[in-house]
């Protein structure tokens, strides 16, 4: 009897011990760093350095730079406002478009893949090895003036294009944000659809429903979550993505809120204002995070 | 008469019958599919291949050469030095980090998953959050700790690496949870009724059945310490530890020679090499069980 509750009791600073290290390392190096990111925004600028002064104790909070930000996003001059509705409207059209095209190769391989599914799934998860950046290096060669796109589109008897995509175009960045960010999606959602019981599909086409009442009233509800799961996981991150706009564009006509960060981070006195938009970004993530959270939460508390 | 020529081939000729018929086989679908699949690599197949142009162009084709590799005295990914650099650079930092991240995430996940409390609840948000948090929210806040704080955290390769830990620990946490799910209670607890310690339990029998979760994290960790970008640019000190992506980044919109290129293939094996090594020994470890699926473990990123 002695013997089970020793191991007991070891067991009992076995799991925090385990679990301390990674617990200490987030903690000092994920949340207080975040906190410092506040101290910044709501410190000081030193007048003759330009350089912040962090304010440690929220009683004491200096608004100033925060003010300076809120009233430039809504005030009289609202010099950061395009950019942060450009980050809207962007990153929802490239969501979107990356679930048109996710879904259907995600739905494809899981239900009709068949022998092929592995190499099938091996090839769609290919993008993940690849460099991003070697990604984009790709396009902005096949999109350069006299590129392949362009040399494409004019061959034949079709008229000489000589369209400059990668000089501030949208349709190239959001095609862009699509193209990097669709891989991510397509995973979650193959591993949510090939969740689904064939005998409940089997079952919907015994009752009389054919291709599309069967996808529309029993595959797509049954996804629903895997799709929450996969926008998150491509959407979250395409907010704080400025590269990808900076490779294919460069010009302040299709900045985002990535690039007003990126752009004054490194400036001196304007710290403060890279610190407003990273908390910004930052309660913009978290509030879907913590929805889906406690809806998982209800979910499985339904399923079990 | 009409109908006698339609009747034994009506289903499968009209367009309608086709529609309906529930067993038909899925080709716009498979053919959207081929298509995507197009989509997503001739791009970079052909970024590839203008490695090895033989000219200056990343648009014409000038012949098969080697000479973006090591045959441009001056240029070439052997020669410049500024080009290597960043290529060595970037597979170290991802040697480091891995090996960092992994014992750390799969300590960190067999704890979180048995320690019951607020710690552990609170830990386990973190590393929930900072799974889907944007990339440049931990990097500028650490690149903040290192510039406005005098802390041992400082730019260069010190800083990449604890940014790049921070960022990647939930990676071997979530894939290892989710496999320590699949396995259950069952085989600890007989290793313990048989006389085993706890610490003697996790080592001798979790451990052993965690393996093939340990090795997809470990793959897919390296694989994304080398594809990374926002962190190593902020948190990079001179140009010494600049690696291939904040490399990309700063020349390809700069006149850049296939060079770069070159640099982005190479780095594109090493990523490959990576992926076979870490599927080899995936497959090795999980030789006796039936049944496993193979991609489980890397589906279990999601």
């Amino acid at each position: 009897m002695a013997e089970p509750r020793a191991s007991r009791a070891g067991a009992r600073w076995l799991w925090p011990l385990l679990a301390l290290p990674g617990t200490v390392w987030l903690a000092v190096l994920f949340v207080a760093p975040l906190y410092v990111v506040l101290a910044i925004l709501f410190g000081t600028v030193d007048p003759i350095l330009r350089q912040p002064v962090p304010v440690w104790n929220p009683l004491d909070w200096d608004l100033s730079q925060f003010r300076y930000v809120w009233q430039h996003i809504v005030g009289e001059n609202p010099f950061f406002r395009p950019a942060l509705l450009r980050t809207v409207v962007y990153v929802g059209v490239a969501s979107l478009l990356c679930l048109l095209v996710a879904y259907p190769v995600a739905y494809y391989t899981a239900r009709f893949a068949g022998r092929w599914k592995g190499v099938l799934l091996a090839a769609l998860i290919a993008p993940f090895w690849i460099s991003y950046m070697m990604r984009m290096l790709a396009w902005v060669n096949l999109l350069q003036a006299d590129g392949l796109v362009n040399k494409a589109l004019s061959v034949g008897w079709l008229p000489d294009v000589h369209r400059a995509w990668l000089n501030g175009q949208p349709t190239t960045v959001v095609l862009g944000l699509v193209y990097g960010y669709v891989p991510y999606m397509i995973l979650p959602l193959f591993a949510g659809l090939d969740r689904t019981p064939t005998a409940v599909l089997e079952a919907a086409r015994d009752l009389g429903a054919n291709r599309w009442e069967t996808f529309r009233r029993v595959t797509w509800p049954m996804s629903r979550a895997a799709v929450v799961v996969s926008l998150l996981v491509t959407t979250l991150p395409m907010l704080g993505d400025y590269f990808t706009n900076d490779l294919l564009s460069g010009s302040p006509a299709t900045s985002m809120v990535g690039n007003l960060i990126n752009n004054s981070v490194l400036t001196p006195g304007q710290t403060g204002q890279a610190g407003a938009f990273v908390v910004l970004i930052l309660i913009v993530s978290i509030v879907p995070m913590v929805a889906y959270v406690r809806s998982t939460r209800a979910g499985s508390e339904v399923q079990s | 008469m009409l109908d006698a020529l339609r009747l034994p081939q009506g289903p499968r000729m009209s367009v309608r019958g086709w529609w309906r018929d529930p067993w038909r086989k899925p080709r716009v679908l498979l053919l959207f599919t081929l298509l995507y699949l197009v989509w997503s690599l001739l791009p970079v197949l052909v970024a590839a291949l203008f490695s090895f142009n033989a000219g200056r162009s990343r648009v014409t084709w000038q012949g098969f050469s080697m000479r973006w590799y090591y045959g441009d005295p001056l240029r070439s990914v052997w020669h410049d030095a500024s080009l290597h650099t960043a290529l060595t650079h970037t597979l170290w930092l991802g040697v480091v980090a891995t090996a960092l991240v992994v014992p750390l995430g799969v300590a960190m996940a067999l704890g979180l998953d048995r320690w019951r409390g607020r710690i552990p609840a609170g830990a386990n948000l973190a590393v929930l959050v900072s799974f889907v948090l944007p990339e440049i929210l931990v990097a500028v806040s650490l690149l903040f700790v290192a510039t406005v704080l005098t802390t041992p955290l400082d730019l260069g390769t010190t800083g990449q690496v604890i940014g790049l830990v921070t960022f990647q620990l939930s990676y071997p946490v979530v894939i290892v949870r989710a496999r320590l799910l699949t396995i259950g209670k069952d085989y600890e607890e007989a290793a313990v009724d048989l006389g085993a310690s706890p610490l003697g339990a996790v080592r001798r029998v979790l451990m052993r059945m965690l393996l093939p979760a340990i090795f997809a994290s470990a793959v897919l960790v390296f694989a994304d310490v080398i594809d990374d970008f926002i962190i190593v640019r902020y948190l990079s000190g001179d140009s010494s530890t600049e690696p291939v992506s904040v490399k990309v980044y700063n020349t390809a919109r700069a006149a850049p020679t296939p060079a770069l290129n070159a640099l982005t293939t190479l780095l594109l094996v090493a990523s490959l090499l990576a992926v076979v090594l870490g599927f080899v020994a995936y497959r090795w470890f999980t030789r006796g069980e039936k049944g496993v699926r193979t991609l489980d473990a890397f589906a279990a990123e999601t």
